[in-house]
Protein backbone atom coordinates (compact mmCIF):
# COMPACT_ATOMS: atom_id res chain seq x y z
CA UNK A 1 0.00 0.00 0.00
CA UNK A 2 0.92 3.66 -0.84
CA UNK A 3 0.35 7.06 1.25
CA UNK A 4 -0.40 9.68 -0.93
CA UNK A 5 -0.20 13.29 0.65
CA UNK A 6 -1.28 16.61 -0.51
CA UNK A 7 -0.73 20.25 1.53
CA UNK A 8 -3.02 22.88 1.26
CA UNK A 9 -3.58 26.24 3.26
CA UNK A 10 -5.92 28.67 4.08
CA UNK A 11 -6.60 31.53 6.86
CA UNK A 12 -9.70 31.47 9.23
CA UNK A 13 -10.90 33.39 12.53
CA UNK A 14 -12.40 31.71 15.11
CA UNK A 15 -12.80 31.36 18.77
CA UNK A 16 -13.41 29.31 21.76
CA UNK A 17 -17.07 29.91 23.84
CA UNK A 18 -19.28 27.60 25.29
CA UNK A 19 -22.86 28.82 25.77
CA UNK A 20 -24.04 26.57 28.40
CA UNK A 21 -21.06 27.85 30.65
CA UNK A 22 -20.73 31.12 32.12
CA UNK A 23 -18.32 33.61 31.03
CA UNK A 24 -16.31 33.48 33.85
CA UNK A 25 -15.67 29.42 33.32
CA UNK A 26 -15.26 30.16 29.61
CA UNK A 27 -12.34 32.13 30.51
CA UNK A 28 -10.85 30.04 32.44
CA UNK A 29 -11.15 27.48 30.01
CA UNK A 30 -10.32 29.09 26.99
CA UNK A 31 -8.58 31.52 28.43
CA UNK A 32 -7.04 34.22 25.53
CA UNK A 33 -9.26 32.26 23.23
CA UNK A 34 -12.37 33.23 24.21
CA UNK A 35 -11.79 36.79 22.72
CA UNK A 36 -14.99 37.74 21.28
CA UNK A 37 -13.68 39.33 18.64
CA UNK A 38 -11.75 36.07 17.59
CA UNK A 39 -8.09 35.67 16.21
CA UNK A 40 -6.78 33.42 13.65
CA UNK A 41 -4.38 31.14 11.94
CA UNK A 42 -2.98 29.90 8.79
CA UNK A 43 -3.86 26.63 8.92
CA UNK A 44 -2.05 23.75 7.41
CA UNK A 45 -3.79 20.79 6.03
CA UNK A 46 -1.79 17.67 5.36
CA UNK A 47 -4.72 14.83 3.47
CA UNK A 48 -3.20 11.35 3.02
CA UNK A 49 -4.92 9.14 0.78
CA UNK A 50 -4.01 5.14 0.96
CA UNK A 51 -4.21 2.76 -1.54
CA UNK A 52 -2.53 0.55 -4.29
CA UNK A 53 -1.26 2.46 -7.73
CA UNK A 54 -3.28 1.98 -10.73
CA UNK A 55 -1.02 -0.13 -12.99
CA UNK A 56 -2.27 1.52 -16.14
CA UNK A 57 -1.67 5.32 -14.62
CA UNK A 58 0.78 4.30 -11.38
CA UNK A 59 -1.02 6.46 -9.34
CA UNK A 60 -3.37 5.94 -6.46
CA UNK A 61 -5.44 8.65 -7.57
CA UNK A 62 -4.63 11.79 -9.74
CA UNK A 63 -3.31 14.58 -7.50
CA UNK A 64 -4.99 17.07 -9.48
CA UNK A 65 -8.31 15.54 -8.86
CA UNK A 66 -7.05 15.58 -4.87
CA UNK A 67 -6.32 18.98 -5.45
CA UNK A 68 -9.68 20.17 -6.80
CA UNK A 69 -11.51 18.49 -4.33
CA UNK A 70 -9.44 19.60 -1.12
CA UNK A 71 -10.40 23.43 -2.84
CA UNK A 72 -13.86 22.72 -3.55
CA UNK A 73 -14.69 21.00 0.00
CA UNK A 74 -12.48 22.81 2.09
CA UNK A 75 -10.22 26.09 0.98
CA UNK A 76 -13.84 27.51 -0.83
CA UNK A 77 -15.60 26.74 2.58
CA UNK A 78 -13.19 28.04 5.05
CA UNK A 79 -10.64 30.16 3.98
CA UNK A 80 -10.53 33.77 4.75
CA UNK A 81 -14.31 32.36 6.65
CA UNK A 82 -14.81 32.77 10.81
CA UNK A 83 -15.28 29.33 11.31
CA UNK A 84 -17.71 30.18 14.16
CA UNK A 85 -20.33 32.00 12.35
CA UNK A 86 -19.64 30.93 8.38
CA UNK A 87 -18.54 26.88 8.36
CA UNK A 88 -22.63 25.14 8.66
CA UNK A 89 -20.05 21.78 9.14
CA UNK A 90 -19.12 23.59 12.57
CA UNK A 91 -22.41 25.07 13.81
CA UNK A 92 -22.71 24.17 17.43
CA UNK A 93 -19.14 22.77 18.06
CA UNK A 94 -16.04 24.26 19.13
CA UNK A 95 -13.60 25.28 16.66
CA UNK A 96 -10.92 23.73 18.24
CA UNK A 97 -7.83 22.32 15.84
CA UNK A 98 -9.47 18.33 17.27
CA UNK A 99 -13.05 19.73 15.85
CA UNK A 100 -12.10 20.98 12.55
CA UNK A 101 -10.06 18.16 11.72
CA UNK A 102 -13.07 15.73 12.10
CA UNK A 103 -14.87 18.14 10.24
CA UNK A 104 -12.40 17.92 7.11
CA UNK A 105 -12.68 14.24 7.88
CA UNK A 106 -16.08 14.46 7.27
CA UNK A 107 -16.32 16.47 4.46
CA UNK A 108 -13.53 14.25 2.77
CA UNK A 109 -14.00 10.59 3.46
CA UNK A 110 -16.96 9.85 0.81
CA UNK A 111 -15.73 12.29 -1.97
CA UNK A 112 -12.70 10.63 -1.96
CA UNK A 113 -13.23 7.40 -4.25
CA UNK A 114 -10.10 6.60 -5.44
CA UNK A 115 -7.64 5.17 -2.52
CA UNK A 116 -9.29 5.56 0.53
CA UNK A 117 -9.12 8.41 3.20
CA UNK A 118 -5.97 7.92 5.67
CA UNK A 119 -5.30 10.56 7.69
CA UNK A 120 -6.47 14.61 8.34
CA UNK A 121 -3.53 16.29 9.75
CA UNK A 122 -4.23 19.95 10.52
CA UNK A 123 -1.43 22.31 11.65
CA UNK A 124 -3.18 25.38 13.62
CA UNK A 125 0.75 26.55 14.27
CA UNK A 126 3.56 25.31 13.32
CA UNK A 127 3.52 23.90 17.03
CA UNK A 128 0.19 22.02 17.02
CA UNK A 129 -1.77 19.68 14.99
CA UNK A 130 -4.69 17.36 15.24
CA UNK A 131 -4.60 14.22 13.58
CA UNK A 132 -7.59 12.43 12.62
CA UNK A 133 -7.64 8.68 11.29
CA UNK A 134 -10.16 5.40 11.12
CA UNK A 135 -10.08 4.12 14.28
CA UNK A 136 -9.73 0.60 13.89
CA UNK A 137 -9.08 -0.92 16.91
CA UNK A 138 -11.67 1.04 18.64
CA UNK A 139 -9.86 2.06 21.60
CA UNK A 140 -12.30 4.67 22.79
CA UNK A 141 -10.52 7.51 21.83
CA UNK A 142 -13.64 8.65 19.10
CA UNK A 143 -14.55 12.01 19.28
CA UNK A 144 -17.49 13.27 20.17
CA UNK A 145 -19.90 13.46 16.92
CA UNK A 146 -23.06 15.11 18.61
CA UNK A 147 -23.88 19.27 18.51
CA UNK A 148 -23.65 20.64 22.44
CA UNK A 149 -26.31 22.56 23.75
CA UNK B 1 -21.88 10.58 11.03
CA UNK B 2 -21.57 6.48 11.52
CA UNK B 3 -17.34 6.92 10.79
CA UNK B 4 -15.49 6.06 14.32
CA UNK B 5 -12.48 8.34 13.98
CA UNK B 6 -9.57 8.82 16.14
CA UNK B 7 -8.08 11.96 16.63
CA UNK B 8 -5.33 12.77 18.25
CA UNK B 9 -3.26 16.66 19.62
CA UNK B 10 0.26 17.36 19.01
CA UNK B 11 2.40 19.85 20.16
CA UNK B 12 6.16 20.90 19.86
CA UNK B 13 8.41 21.91 22.59
CA UNK B 14 11.87 22.51 22.86
CA UNK B 15 14.75 23.11 25.07
CA UNK B 16 18.55 23.16 24.39
CA UNK B 17 20.91 21.16 26.32
CA UNK B 18 24.28 19.15 26.35
CA UNK B 19 25.68 15.97 26.73
CA UNK B 20 28.65 13.48 25.91
CA UNK B 21 28.69 9.79 24.72
CA UNK B 22 30.58 8.28 27.08
CA UNK B 23 30.04 4.32 28.07
CA UNK B 24 31.70 3.13 31.13
CA UNK B 25 30.92 -0.16 29.83
CA UNK B 26 34.06 0.34 27.60
CA UNK B 27 37.09 1.62 27.45
CA UNK B 28 38.41 5.08 26.15
CA UNK B 29 39.55 3.61 22.97
CA UNK B 30 36.40 1.77 22.57
CA UNK B 31 34.19 4.77 23.51
CA UNK B 32 35.94 7.19 20.65
CA UNK B 33 35.53 4.19 18.23
CA UNK B 34 31.81 4.21 18.91
CA UNK B 35 30.64 7.15 19.60
CA UNK B 36 32.86 9.15 17.67
CA UNK B 37 32.81 12.96 18.02
CA UNK B 38 29.54 12.83 20.56
CA UNK B 39 32.61 11.31 22.83
CA UNK B 40 34.68 14.61 22.98
CA UNK B 41 35.30 15.12 27.01
CA UNK B 42 33.60 18.60 27.54
CA UNK B 43 30.43 17.90 26.30
CA UNK B 44 28.02 19.07 23.07
CA UNK B 45 25.08 20.39 22.53
CA UNK B 46 21.75 20.67 20.83
CA UNK B 47 18.29 22.31 20.64
CA UNK B 48 16.14 19.55 21.08
CA UNK B 49 12.36 19.75 19.45
CA UNK B 50 9.73 17.16 21.52
CA UNK B 51 6.80 16.53 19.80
CA UNK B 52 4.11 15.42 22.01
CA UNK B 53 0.91 13.53 21.03
CA UNK B 54 -2.25 12.59 23.32
CA UNK B 55 -5.16 10.76 22.58
CA UNK B 56 -8.23 10.20 23.63
CA UNK B 57 -11.97 11.35 23.42
CA UNK B 58 -13.18 15.24 23.33
CA UNK B 59 -14.83 16.78 25.14
CA UNK B 60 -18.31 18.13 23.82
CA UNK B 61 -17.99 21.19 26.22
CA UNK B 62 -14.70 22.46 25.15
CA UNK B 63 -14.09 20.63 22.06
CA UNK B 64 -10.72 19.32 23.34
CA UNK B 65 -8.69 16.22 24.28
CA UNK B 66 -6.74 17.79 26.74
CA UNK B 67 -6.85 21.67 27.15
CA UNK B 68 -3.56 23.06 26.20
CA UNK B 69 -3.83 25.55 29.50
CA UNK B 70 -3.01 22.06 31.01
CA UNK B 71 -0.70 20.08 28.87
CA UNK B 72 1.68 22.99 28.75
CA UNK B 73 2.56 23.65 32.24
CA UNK B 74 2.85 20.24 32.43
CA UNK B 75 5.81 19.81 29.50
CA UNK B 76 6.77 22.94 30.65
CA UNK B 77 7.33 21.52 33.85
CA UNK B 78 8.35 17.90 33.41
CA UNK B 79 10.48 18.02 30.85
CA UNK B 80 11.54 22.01 29.66
CA UNK B 81 13.16 23.08 33.02
CA UNK B 82 14.14 19.68 33.70
CA UNK B 83 16.48 19.52 30.78
CA UNK B 84 16.77 23.06 29.75
CA UNK B 85 20.09 24.69 29.28
CA UNK B 86 21.88 21.89 31.43
CA UNK B 87 24.42 18.84 30.97
CA UNK B 88 21.89 16.00 30.23
CA UNK B 89 25.15 13.57 32.05
CA UNK B 90 25.88 15.57 35.32
CA UNK B 91 22.64 17.57 35.79
CA UNK B 92 20.21 14.57 35.44
CA UNK B 93 20.16 11.72 37.77
CA UNK B 94 18.80 9.74 35.26
CA UNK B 95 21.76 9.62 32.90
CA UNK B 96 24.49 9.50 36.03
CA UNK B 97 24.68 5.39 34.81
CA UNK B 98 22.70 5.86 31.59
CA UNK B 99 24.30 7.18 28.25
CA UNK B 100 22.34 10.54 27.27
CA UNK B 101 21.53 9.00 23.60
CA UNK B 102 18.46 10.20 22.39
CA UNK B 103 17.04 6.67 22.63
CA UNK B 104 17.56 7.52 26.19
CA UNK B 105 16.22 10.90 26.64
CA UNK B 106 13.05 10.22 24.28
CA UNK B 107 12.40 7.45 27.02
CA UNK B 108 13.17 9.71 30.26
CA UNK B 109 10.74 12.04 28.80
CA UNK B 110 8.33 9.70 27.88
CA UNK B 111 8.21 7.98 31.30
CA UNK B 112 7.62 11.72 32.62
CA UNK B 113 4.42 12.55 30.11
CA UNK B 114 2.95 9.04 31.12
CA UNK B 115 1.49 10.98 34.27
CA UNK B 116 -0.73 13.05 32.35
CA UNK B 117 -3.87 12.86 34.16
CA UNK B 118 -6.13 14.22 31.37
CA UNK B 119 -5.45 12.63 28.50
CA UNK B 120 -3.41 9.59 26.81
CA UNK B 121 0.03 9.64 25.96
CA UNK B 122 0.34 8.18 22.76
CA UNK B 123 3.94 9.35 21.51
CA UNK B 124 7.03 11.05 22.09
CA UNK B 125 9.04 12.43 19.53
CA UNK B 126 12.32 14.13 20.17
CA UNK B 127 14.52 15.45 16.97
CA UNK B 128 17.72 15.57 18.40
CA UNK B 129 18.78 17.71 15.00
CA UNK B 130 16.84 18.78 12.04
CA UNK B 131 18.07 15.36 10.59
CA UNK B 132 17.47 12.76 13.67
CA UNK B 133 14.83 11.98 15.59
CA UNK B 134 13.86 9.31 18.17
CA UNK B 135 9.98 8.63 18.56
CA UNK B 136 8.76 6.07 21.47
CA UNK B 137 4.80 4.89 20.97
CA UNK B 138 2.25 3.70 23.74
CA UNK B 139 1.40 0.03 22.64
CA UNK B 140 -2.02 -0.06 21.70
Amino acid sequence: MIRVTRKVEFSAAHYYHNPALSAEENRRIFGKCNNPHGHGHNYVLEVTVAGEPDPATGMVLDLKELKDILQREVVDRMDHRHLNYEVPELAGKIPTCENVAAAIWHLLVHKITKGKLDRVRLYESPDLFADCTSDHNGDGATPEAGARG
Amino acid sequence: MSDSLKLSLTRRYRFSASHRLHSPHFSEEENHRLYGKCNSPYGHGHNYVVEVTITGPVDVATGMIANLADLDPFVELEVVEAFDCKYLNEELPEFRETVPTTENVVREIYRRLKKFPTARLERVRVEETTKNSFEISTES
